[in-house]
């Protein structure tokens, strides 16, 4: 019986330019939506994307023969790529759109990637994203990616343990109410919670490698994607304010407040 | 002359509703352990708002399903329930029930809007189809609204966070409107007098799915779930390890009669399980009474209780961000005054 090739593995991440998590975020005068004039960052759940594709190498060693990183972003999404390169990602992806145009869709997304994955000659076995973009906090796109490839799927992730042998992935879900244990075959889609790792920060030494990895610069028009928005934003506007109530000065008079509105001691 | 062309315009105002379908909205109801699940039941009334038929879909394992559907046919809303039962539906993975829900969608389906609740489970199922039948998704949302005279749906959902909340619209254009509903925004539908007709579904087989389930385990508890409890008991950091935590928070909350929840930095430490975290990208409460004990209340863990009724805050930092949403607030050491609330509600 002749042994099968050991299959060398290529993972994608695609990463996000979002508002950073600690900004503090304003409406708009127009309502049409926020003050983008504020920093920005990789997507906190990307990071962890980036992360785990990299302690995947660092556990499997020569298994893994590449991590690409995308982002579909304007001009300065560049230096998200550059971040991720300088995690240890080997090559980037910049799908460039307009700084004026409207945030790509999570099916627009989905199919870009899509079209990337199927312009990689050697193929793609692990996607690895965030499960979620803090900015518009859709939750969509892994999943999307996963129906229109038709692959497997593995949201919310807190562990991921690939065998590049087998071509499975064991994948630890957090759902609601506790965890679940999936067993999946290769090509996935793996989307990443909070706690499946710590992002490393990128050292200086690396920074300064990151700069001469490959970068290649991709038009819609290449892909053959047309990122309009299927949906129509009709306005943006600020939540009902809450407004801070006074502070009490001990327990009896927390009590007081409490029995004021209705609550009282009670058993389950 | 004017009663005539006031007939006329009458008469094309008429003809223009009549092309429109009215809408018939598929809702993907979720069961554990023979019981429909609270947040189906708001995803249910969030259909409902839509302002035409409902037909519940349930699926499931041979030995789960027929109960369910005894309960899901009196809800009030439902005017269809569907059910479909397999074996390999006893675990509602993905790339296992999509398939059913393209086959129950394909052309000719009466269906305009697919429906769920925001749950872990449908949010990975409901994406994963649409996409298959080349629509957007809408998540998360926290109202709905349908205009019969363009086919259009009008929704509102928060984005970043929950610090802004975006009104969007899904046209005529898009044939079926799937949207994922925020269970705290809707009241869960119950029983009525009527009851729905029921049909039942063949099983789509998937034949060597490409996933499977090894193992499932939930925390178990005896307090009121977290998702749907009317009051809340959550604990931060402060609250040094988890024996602490629980020899702290539980005592408090089963004198509520309420359930427990905790802050992602809480989760992190290891002092909660990650079920019970409260925030951004945990769970979203909205209950009656909200205790947050040694929170900080950073934006993303509001983003998860700023809608509850009222909100109570003890913290050590009289500067700490929570007290500007509390209702009450009390700078106290939480070690000292949480044993003597306990004491006091007895």
């Amino acid at each position: 019986m002749r042994p099968s090739a050991v299959r060398l593995l290529n993972i994608l991440v695609p990463v996000k330019r979002a508002v950073d998590y600690a900004v503090k975020i304003r409406v708009n005068p127009e309502q049409t939506g926020i003050d983008l004039n504020v920093k920005h960052s990789m997507n906190p759940f990307d990071e962890i994307a980036v992360e785990e594709a990299v302690r995947i190498r660092e556990r499997l060693k020569d298994a893994v023969k590449s991590i690409k990183v995308v982002t579909i972003g304007p001009p300065k999404s560049s230096e998200t790529l550059r971040t991720a390169l300088a995690m240890g990602a080997d090559s980037a992806i910049h799908v460039e759109i307009p700084e004026s145009a409207p945030s790509p869709e999570p099916l627009g997304v989905a199919k870009a990637l899509k079209a990337i994955i199927e312009r990689q000659s050697e193929g793609v076995d692990v996607v690895i994203m965030g499960k979620q973009a803090i900015d518009d906090d859709a939750g969509q796109t892994g999943q999307m990616l996963a129906g229109l490839m038709g692959w497997a799927q593995a949201t919310f992730a807190s562990k991921v343990d690939v065998d590049a042998a087998q071509k499975v992935a064991h994948v630890t879900r957090e759902i609601d109410g506790g965890l679940e244990e999936l067993r999946c075959r290769l090509p996935l889609v793996v989307t990443t919670d909070l706690r499946l790792n710590e992002p490393r920060y990128a050292s200086l030494p690396n920074i300064m490698k990151a700069k001469k990895k490959p970068l290649e610069k991709l038009t819609p028009a290449d892909l053959g994607i047309d990122f309009t928005p299927r949906l129509e934003t009709i306005k943006v506007t600020e939540p009902p304010k809450r407004v801070g109530g006074g502070k009490v000065e001990n327990v009896d008079q927390l009590l007081a407040k409490l029995k004021e509105a209705g609550i009282t001691a009670r058993r389950a | 002359m004017l009663r005539v062309r006031t007939a006329a315009l009458s008469k094309a105002l008429a003809r223009r509703y009549s092309t429109f379908p009215a809408p018939h909205a598929l809702v993907f109801l979720e069961h554990r352990d023979g019981e429909l699940d609270s947040a189906s039941l708001s995803a249910l009334t969030a259909a409902s708002r839509l302002g035409g038929k409902v037909t519940g879909l349930l699926a499931g394992a041979p030995d789960q399903v027929p109960g369910v559907v005894d309960k899901a046919k009196k809800i009030k809303g439902l005017d269809t329930v569907l059910h479909s039962v397999s074996s390999q539906y006893s675990t509602p993975l993905p790339e296992i029930v999509a398939p059913l829900l393209e086959k129950v969608l394909s052309s000719g389906s009466p269906f305009t809007h697919v429906v769920s609740a925001h749950s872990s489970s449908a949010k990975s199922i409901l994406p994963r189809v649409a996409a298959k039948l080349d629509v957007p998704a809408v998540s998360d949302i926290t109202s709905v609204e349908h205009d019969i005279s363009t086919n259009s749906t009008t929704f509102s959902r928060p984005i970043y966070a929950g610090n802004a909340i975006s009104t969007v619209r899904a046209s005529s254009s898009i044939s079926i409107k799937f949207f994922t509903v925020r269970s705290t925004a809707f009241p869960a539908a119950v029983p009525g007098e009527a009851e729905a007709e029921t049909e039942v579904l063949d099983p789509v087989e998937v034949s060597d799915p490409p996933s499977n389930h090894i193992s499932t385990s939930l925390s178990k508890s005896d307090r009121p779930d977290l998702g749907v409890a009317s009051r809340v008991v959550s604990g931060g950091r402060a609250l040094k390890n988890a024996e602490t935590f629980q020899a702290t928070l539980y005592p408090l909350a089963d004198a509520l009669g309420a359930a427990v929840g905790a802050s992602r930095a809480a989760v992190d430490a290891g002092y909660a399980d990650n079920s019970l975290q409260v925030g951004q990208t945990g769970k979203v409460v909205a209950p009656e009474l909200y205790m947050a004990l040694g929170i900080s209340g950073a934006i993303q863990h509001l983003a998860g209780m700023k809608d509850s009724k009222l909100i109570v805050a003890i913290n050590k930092d009289p500067d700490a961000p929570i007290f500007q949403v509390a209702d009450v607030g009390l700078v106290a050491d939480l070690f000292e005054v949480v044993p003597e609330m306990v004491e006091k509600l007895k």
